[in-house]
């Protein structure tokens, strides 16, 4: 296709569009990530301290969904707002990396697409961003255990 | 009084260093954050299904359980209980059974939000 | 800036500064056969008679805030979604135009238009508003130099008598179609552009008062093997330096005949590179030269790179360019839009961009 002239114009044309782009600050852009996603941990160690407070005889699996949830409300009301992307523009990881960032994920996608509907829009459209963590997630937990159970019966067999 | 203090130190530096690590991602190399965050979830299931997690959890507590690493751990925790429980086929059903308090209202307050706002042009 | 790499004895991009500015002897444009059928001449001269552009609240914040006479400030415009605020800008600078022209739209002889919603939607709309013949043209960014040149080319053959052409795009819009949604919290590299929201409308007439477009370059599709979405700039500077060579080369000038040189929305890293670019062939862009893109936002707008889109180049070159050109502080500009040939397909699939740009001469 490409011929080799080419090739190799386009590699050093992209040698030099590397050189000259410029780059991310890495220790500011560490710092905001750090610092935000930090923050949304906090919230829910205080979300989740709290609840124990409240309700004591709760166990720990049961107060984390409850911390999970009220986090993602949260996000989800946030980005109703226009609030959420504010702070993600300048904390990146630290605001997608949290699941915070999973909600606001899925309530942009859903509002954006509201114009064509709630069936076609909202409805079909919710999951086009976060898609792949819950697809990669089933997958892959489904996997794990399933080698959990067959090195179980493996080991069974041998030591039986 | 002091432990608590602590814990809620150990909590914001563990979260803040695991986005940092993610943001090192995001900059240095041209991965994607859908890619990333697949990544991540990817070392939850797999931290969970060696039995590492529980322990780093009882360390850093929401540090490590708010990022998506617990998403991936709850997931990898889920099927393996649903398939002691329910044999080969509940590894199927349990990662998204027992998320399914997370996913459900992220969906309802998702449509929530999309019936009370509309997106604004930056 | 990373130096090394220009004075590299194998690579032929040299820096700008180092390069003096070449010395280039007039040829007589006498030899029509010799050049690359890519520059049309436009005997006939077709006149500009009516331009407008409508922009958003946050380009009139810009440096060129006060050559921007349409302003609308509600970025729905008062409509149900974006799409529907496209076209209603697109509309609204259609019509001033041709109020500006002192025509009525039934002396619209024909609608050249595009824009960067899916099939053209916006452009479509407002012909169904309007009602006069038309043709969807596309060609991502640089739409408007593309309507500009066939617009010149039909009323040069004497086929039509008016020509509107016109192009826009929407922040919101464009956002959708390329990226996130716009809540979706998403960290932009510093080397990103921000799409213009912005219209822009300019009639061809045969006769009237107005700048003259003499000649056009017609693009190639250029693809230099960037893949990077966001790094829009570095893809198109290579077609806008293919074009503007073709175009000096054809008409036997070089960048000092020219009072200004506008290229589309390369924003300011890309028209750094274009700068380097040209200097590589033996053209030096001195301070005639400035890009859409890279004045249409302030610094301190964080837009990062600068602004981008179909509608940059349509609205900075309908309002800034055209209103300095009838004022004649200049006479003889260069106008080459740039546009990005690519779409979330291509690109997912791992397809490099393809990029364009035509030229058109627009002189008193």
């Amino acid at each position: 296709m490409a011929t080799k002239a080419e090739v190799l114009r386009n590699k050093k044309y992209s040698e030099y569009i590397a050189a000259i782009t410029p780059k991310t600050h890495l220790a500011q852009s560490l710092l905001y990530a750090f610092l935000i996603g930090g923050i949304f941990c906090l919230i829910g160690q205080l979300i989740y301290d709290s609840f124990e407070v409240i309700f004591p005889h709760y166990d720990h699996i049961r107060l984390g969904n409850i911390t999970a949830m009220v986090l993602i409300a949260g996000a989800s009301f946030l980005t109703g707002l226009g609030l959420y992307d504010k702070f993600a523009r300048r904390g990146g990881a630290g605001s997608f990396l949290p699941i915070t960032g999973f909600a606001n994920a899925m309530a942009s996608a859903s509002m954006e697409f509201k114009t064509e509907g709630l069936t076609f829009g909202t409805s079909t459209k919710m999951f086009s961003v976060v898609g792949p963590v819950i697809v990669n997630g089933v997958v892959w937990s489904t996997v794990a255990a399933l080698i959990t159970m067959l090195v179980k019966v493996i080991a069974a067999a041998i030591g039986g | 009084m002091l432990q608590r203090l602590l814990t809620y130190l150990i909590v914001f530096t563990a979260g803040g260093a695991i986005c940092a690590l993610a943001q090192i991602l995001v900059v240095k190399t041209k991965l994607t954050p859908a890619r990333i965050l697949v990544i991540f979830l990817v070392a939850g299931i797999i931290m969970q299904a060696v039995g590492l997690y529980e322990r780093i959890h009882n360390v850093l507590r929401a540090g490590i359980s708010v990022p998506i690493v617990g998403f991936g751990a709850a997931l990898a925790r889920g099927a393996n209980q649903y398939a002691e429980q329910h044999g080969f086929i509940g590894a199927f059903a349990g990662g998204l059974a027992i998320t399914a308090f997370g996913i459900g209202i992220a969906v309802v307050s998702s449509y929530i939000a999309t019936l009370l706002f509309r997106a604004k042009s930056k | 800036m990373n130096k090394t790499l220009h004075t590299g004895q194998n690579t032929k991009w040299v820096s700008c500064e180092k390069q003096p500015a070449p010395i280039r002897k007039r040829e007589v444009v006498k030899k029509m056969q010799d050049t690359s059928k890519r520059t049309l001449f436009f005997g006939n001269r077709p006149k500009i008679i009516g331009c407008s552009a409508v922009v958003g609240a946050r380009e009139k914040e810009g440096p060129l805030g006060k050559f921007f006479r349409n302003v609308e400030t509600d970025k729905t415009l008062g409509q149900k979604t974006f799409e529907n605020a496209e076209i209603k800008m697109l509309e609204k600078a259609v019509e001033s135009a041709t109020r500006g022209a002192k025509l009525r739209f039934s002396e619209i002889d024909l609608l050249l238009s595009g824009d960067l919603m899916n099939q053209i939607t916006s452009s479509s709309y407002v012909a169904r508003k309007m009602a006069v013949p038309y043709m969807g043209l596309y060609s991502a960014c640089s739409t408007m130099t593309q309507c500009l040149t066939l617009g010149a080319s039909l009323v040069n053959a004497g086929y039509f008598d008016n020509i509107a052409c016109a192009t826009g795009s929407h922040f919101a819009t464009a956002e959708r179609q390329f990226r996130f949604p716009l809540e979706y919290g998403c960290q932009r590299p510093p080397y990103a552009q921000w799409t213009v929201t912005g219209a822009g409308c300019s009639i061809i007439g045969k006769d009237g008062d107005g700048p003259s477009i003499t000649a056009a370059t017609i693009g190639k599709a250029i693809d230099f093997g960037i893949k990077d979405l966001s790094n829009m700039g570095a893809a198109m500077a290579p077609a806008a330096m293919d074009t503007l060579c073709t175009l000096f080369k054809d008409t036997g000038t070089d960048a000092s005949d020219y009072d200004m040189i506008v290229t589309g929305d390369l924003g300011k890293l890309g028209s750094d590179i274009f700068r380097d670019l040209m200097s590589g062939e033996g053209y030096y862009m001195g301070q005639d030269y400035s890009d859409c893109g890279a004045i249409i936002y302030d610094r301190n707008q964080r837009c990062y790179q600068g602004g981008s889109g179909a509608g940059c180049s349509a609205a900075v070159f309908n309002s800034f360019v055209m209103e300095r050109l009838w004022k004649k502080t200049i006479n003889k500009v260069v106008f080459l839009a740039t546009g990005a040939l690519m779409s979330n397909t291509s690109s997912y699939q791992g397809e490099s961009i393809p990029a364009i740009s035509h030229a058109v001469v627009v002189e008193n």
